[in-house]
């Protein structure tokens, strides 16, 4: 019995590290960078520069709406979380964060919405509403320089697991895997661009591409139509526990809301 | 040895209009649609990013083609290294070569998850096309 298991042993573990390797090739916390430093000069400054970068507009809007009052309730954000500066300092670097009543995590967009429907009695906004972006992009800018802060515990572990998981699955006709580019081949070229890693360090963003502000969530879209794979319904838990997944991966990355993207 | 296996040939396969194919060892040696491709249209489809998508991945003998991949190998003398059999196999489902790559399986619909719904049950390109790609393929030697 005792010599079995010691042949047994090295031979599993030596199985277990193949299959760990295959199964997952993260990229050390070292060697992480963002998506900013693969930018061209050009646009990395129009990021940096807040008269250039073309996302100030929108945290001019979110500034607008924080004191404004909504709904039933004639709330407005202000009166109850006071100065943001203040009251949502890095607030958005911790989210998706678990919200116990839900028993799930909520992103920022979902969590700004809890305050809307139950402190302000008002509706929800949309998804990628210019008002959500705003309100978004103007709390994400309290943490700006902050480090990537989501908590890792049993409540939120099983989530983090389930994003990991979508991550890595083959999706869409082309069957890949978000694993497949932003790990396996982040710096080579997908025809002309360079693939990033895939860090959710600077949502929501003004994308040239788009010419506007987007959220993480229409980022992860876009990928999953390159994939040729269905893109989940907006606010869906698969989006959110991805998030997360990404938010975790990012640990301790520094937060560049609004960051400007090509 | 040589290991014969019948792809593809099951009735839900042939409803969704993959034709039916055999494998020989690392190849399928027989045309898919029983006729000889077009090399002419064969290159058109390798380097058009909607359809054959090849250049994303790939580089290959295409000055003029400003934005091409790094992810997989030159096309260039890939009729060199390669027999026709192997180009068609590799095209129509590459993971039965190499089971972990990154090359979509051009030729296939089992097997996939969440498929976008204007793709869902189609391959990625038809028989036909797969057949000009070889032709195609087979006159890159070096
Ligand atoms: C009536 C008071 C009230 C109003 C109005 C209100 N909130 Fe809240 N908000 C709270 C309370 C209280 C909490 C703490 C959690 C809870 O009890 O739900 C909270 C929590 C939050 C959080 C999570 C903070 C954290 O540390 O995780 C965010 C973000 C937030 N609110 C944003 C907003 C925004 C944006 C608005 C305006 C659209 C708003 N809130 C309006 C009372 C309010
Ligand atoms: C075929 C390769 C490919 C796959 C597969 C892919 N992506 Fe991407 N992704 C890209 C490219 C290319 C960009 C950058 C686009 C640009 O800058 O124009 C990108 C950008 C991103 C970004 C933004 C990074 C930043 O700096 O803002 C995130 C986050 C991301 N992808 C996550 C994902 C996730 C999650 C998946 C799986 C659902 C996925 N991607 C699948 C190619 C891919
Ligand atoms: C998503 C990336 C991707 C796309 C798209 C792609 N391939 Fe590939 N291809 C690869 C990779 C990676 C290899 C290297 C071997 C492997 O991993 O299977 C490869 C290998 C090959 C080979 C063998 C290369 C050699 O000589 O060793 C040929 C031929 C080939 N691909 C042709 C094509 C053609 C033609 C297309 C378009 C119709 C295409 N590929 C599209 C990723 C891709």
């Amino acid at each position: 019995m005792e010599k079995r298991l010691r042949l047994v042993a090295p031979a599993l573990a030596i199985v277990l590290a193949a299959i760990a390797s295959l199964a997952f090739a993260e990229i050390p916390l070292s060697q992480r960078r963002s998506g900013y430093e693969q930018m061209s000069r050009e646009v990395k400054a129009m990021q940096d520069d807040d008269t250039s970068n073309p996302a100030s507009l929108s945290v001019l809007d979110g500034e607008a709406l924080w004191t404004r009052r909504e709904g039933s309730a004639q709330k407005s954000c202000a009166d109850c979380h006071h100065d943001a500066e203040t009251s949502m300092r890095g607030v958005s670097a911790r989210y998706p964060a678990f919200d116990a009543a839900k028993r799930r995590p909520l992103d920022i967009e979902q969590r700004i919405n809890l305050c809307r429907t139950e402190k302000q009695q008002a509706t929800p906004l949309p998804f990628e509403s210019r008002d959500l972006l705003a309100l978004t992009a103007y709390l994400g800018k309290q943490s700006r320089g902050m480090p990537i802060a989501v908590i890792s515990d049993d409540d939120t572990k099983p989530f983090i697991e389930a994003g990991r998981q979508i991550y890595a699955r083959r999706q869409g006709q082309l069957n890949l895997s978000c694993q497949n580019c932003h790990d396996d081949n982040a710096g080579q070229k997908l025809a002309g661009v360079e693939l990033p890693q895939g860090h959710p360090t600077g949502y929501p963003l003004y994308r040239l591409e788009w010419q506007s502000l987007g959220s993480l969530q229409r980022r992860l879209r876009n990928c999953l139509f390159g994939m040729r794979a269905e893109p989940y319904a907006y606010g869906a838990d698969e989006y959110v526990d991805l998030e997360l997944f990404l938010m975790w991966r990012a640990r301790g990355m520094t937060v560049e809301t609004p960051a400007v993207r090509p | 040895m040589v290991a014969t296996l019948m792809l593809g040939a099951s009735a839900s396969a042939r409803a969704q209009g993959v034709r039916p194919y055999t494998v020989v060892g690392d190849a399928i040696p027989a045309s898919l649609t029983g006729a000889p491709g077009d090399p002419e249209r064969g290159l058109k489809i390798v380097t058009n990013r909607q359809v054959g998508l090849c250049l994303l991945c790939h580089s290959g003998p295409y000055p003029e083609e400003r934005f091409q991949g790094t992810m997989a190998p030159t096309l260039a003398g890939a009729g060199t290294r390669w027999s026709e059999g192997q180009l068609r196999l590799r095209m129509v489902d590459a993971a039965r070569i190499s089971p972990e790559t990154i090359m979509p399986p051009y030729y296939r619909v089992d097997g996939l998850t969440r498929v976008a719904p204007g793709f869902r049950g189609k391959t990625i390109l038809t028989a036909e096309q797969i057949e000009d790609v070889v032709a195609y393929l087979k006159t890159l030697k070096n």
